[in-house]
């Protein structure tokens, strides 16, 4: 399994989930946990994904959510789970 | 797994606090580049250095991208050029400055350091022309960056070295007038200079170095300052931890990109270089770590301890973080390249003297400091004998990165854009090292006990 992280930071509203939802659907990316909270007022959301049956390149997949930033006026990044493995785990 | 506190406070590090890798450096041994030719050398150093780094920044961008972690520059240290130049005929090196340059430009990287001499105890024949041709090759070339290392603490000062860079700083400055003296900023002059240092203007590819590694820089004051800003108040006890915890996770992150170009490039993991380097971006600062400590302004009374204190955390954070550590690995005081730093001058709070007092206790030294152009070339010769002398005692890296801005004087401004920032022209002692300077020779090597 490669493991890497989508998170997304905006005003919150309905359907960023299920916009987010369609995308790793179409790259085969599977959701394996979910996390959401409020910091310093602003909407925060964590997805853990499996990367690894992904029918395309690591970034198209993250050009295919540089757009969807834009139309959902939030910002979406995907990252690998290595950079926060190494951060935060010793 | 990290909690989804962890992975946000990565992103605002990185956002927010301008944590970036500064530097993935890869090292590229020249030693089989070597021939009676110069042409024929040229050919050999242009031919190694593109095929070695072909996919260097392919591979860097497509790692920043994959860990969404930005890399600034991406760069190549060769072998010193004084060494690979030594067996050609001719007498000017600018042909090899150029070799570097065309295969930088190729490559699509940003620097390229290893124009190069080891003086310390003694010019050999290469050393000679290469220092001669400084001038001419840094300004004839874009990319190139050139370092020359007169002492250590195991052979002492070259004091023939140090009266001749003096001289050939000033050269610098002139060929390179039209450009408020840019060149100066791509020469070095080192004492016990690291052989495997990611940072410019001072990387090389030293000679015990393997045939290609990587070694990465990272940069992360702003970090650094903002986890301060959560324990203001409390005692040194309390600082140095937080320091230690937040060197630890920039340098993981350093460490992890090193590992991950290293891998696809194929080539061998150097080492990570601890170093805290600033940038001119608001935010970006050593100098405001300081002040964050307490401090009205950096430079008053105090700057000495507290950058002490910061030096010595990032590196016991940054140690436990990598597997290989090397490199100048300390905070930087650069001051055109630190916003706080140039606020500090300007308001008179930060003097040479006192850099110099604050280079005794970390990395590197006087760095991209201005000072007036009529300045002589004595007067820079005794700066650099001064920091020479600081490393050779003190068993470290010390360094000298001075531009005589030619026409300016005390107080003017003096700007270069992009990392190299700006900074206005600094106060010299304006009594003469002239006798001083002119006796040559050596400074002998120190005693390594009796330590007082």
């Amino acid at each position: 399994m490669e493991k890497a992280v989508v998170t997304v930071l905006g005003v919150d509203r309905v359907g960023i989930i299920a916009d987010i939802s369609a995308v790793m659907k179409k790259y085969h990316i599977n959701i394996l946990d979910i996390a959401q909270t409020i910091v310093q007022e602003m909407f925060t959301m964590m997805m853990m994904v499996d990367i690894s049956q992904t029918n395309d390149s690591f970034d198209n997949v993250k050009e295919e959510f540089d757009k969807l930033s834009k139309v959902l006026n939030v910002q979406i990044k995907i990252q690998h789970m290595d950079i926060f493995q190494s951060m935060h785990r010793i | 797994m990290p909690g989804i506190y962890e992975v946000y406070e990565t992103l605002k590090m990185i956002e927010k606090e301008h944590l970036d890798i500064r530097t993935v450096t890869m090292g590229i041994s020249l030693l089989d580049c070597c021939d009676s030719d110069s042409s024929k050398a040229c050919q050999k150093i242009y031919d190694k250095i593109t095929k070695s780094a072909e996919n260097l920044v392919k591979v860097a961008e497509s790692t920043e991208r994959k860990f969404g972690i930005p890399i600034v520059n991406k760069r190549i240290s060769v072998t010193p050029i004084s060494l690979v130049a030594a067996s050609s005929e001719t007498k000017d090196y600018t042909c090899f400055a150029k070799a570097m340059d065309q295969a930088a430009e190729i490559t699509g990287i940003d620097f390229i350091g290893g124009f190069t001499s080891l003086v310390q105890k003694g010019f050999t024949k290469g050393d000679e022309n290469l220092i001669a041709s400084i001038p001419q090759a840094i300004a004839s070339t874009r990319k190139v960056c050139s370092s020359v290392n007169v002492a250590s603490t195991k052979a002492g000062i070259n004091m023939d070295a140090v009266q001749r860079m003096g001289k050939t700083i000033k050269d610098l400055a002139y060929a390179t007038k039209e450009e408020n003296c840019f060149g100066c900023a791509k020469l070095v002059v080192f004492a016990n200079v690291p052989d495997d240092n990611p940072f410019m203007a001072g990387a090389f590819h030293g000679i015990g170095e393997p045939e290609t590694c990587i070694n990465v820089g990272v940069s992360g004051p702003g970090a650094v300052k903002a986890a301060l800003e959560k324990v203001k108040g409390e005692d040194f006890g309390t600082v140095a931890e937080t320091i230690k915890k937040t060197a630890f996770k920039i340098t993981r992150v350093g460490q992890l990109v090193a590992r991950e170009v290293s891998s696809h490039l194929n080539t061998k993991f150097g080492i990570v270089d601890l170093s805290l380097a600033p940038t001119p971006v608001v935010g970006d600062s050593i100098a405001r770590i300081l002040e964050e400590m307490g401090l009205e302004k950096c430079g008053t009374h105090g700057s000495t301890a507290a950058l002490a204190l910061l030096n010595d955390a990032v590196k016991k954070g940054g140690v436990m973080a990598s597997s290989y550590v090397g490199g100048l690995s300390g905070a930087f005081i650069p001051v055109s390249e630190d916003e706080g730093m140039v606020a500090a001058v300007s308001d008179g709070a930060l003097s040479i003297d006192k850099l110099e007092a604050m280079t005794c206790v970390c990395s590197v030294g006087l760095d991209m400091i201005i000072i007036p152009g009529d300045v002589t070339a004595e007067t820079i010769s005794a700066i650099i004998a001064d920091e020479a002398a600081i490393g050779m005692i003190n068993n470290k890296t010390t360094a000298v990165r001075l531009i005589p801005a030619i026409g300016k004087k005390e107080g003017d401004m003096v700007e270069y854009g992009g990392l190299w920032g700006k900074a206005p022209v600094m106060k010299v002692n304006k009594y003469s090292s002239f006798e001083f300077i002119k006796r040559g020779g050596r400074i002998p090597a120190p005693i390594n006990s009796l330590r007082n």
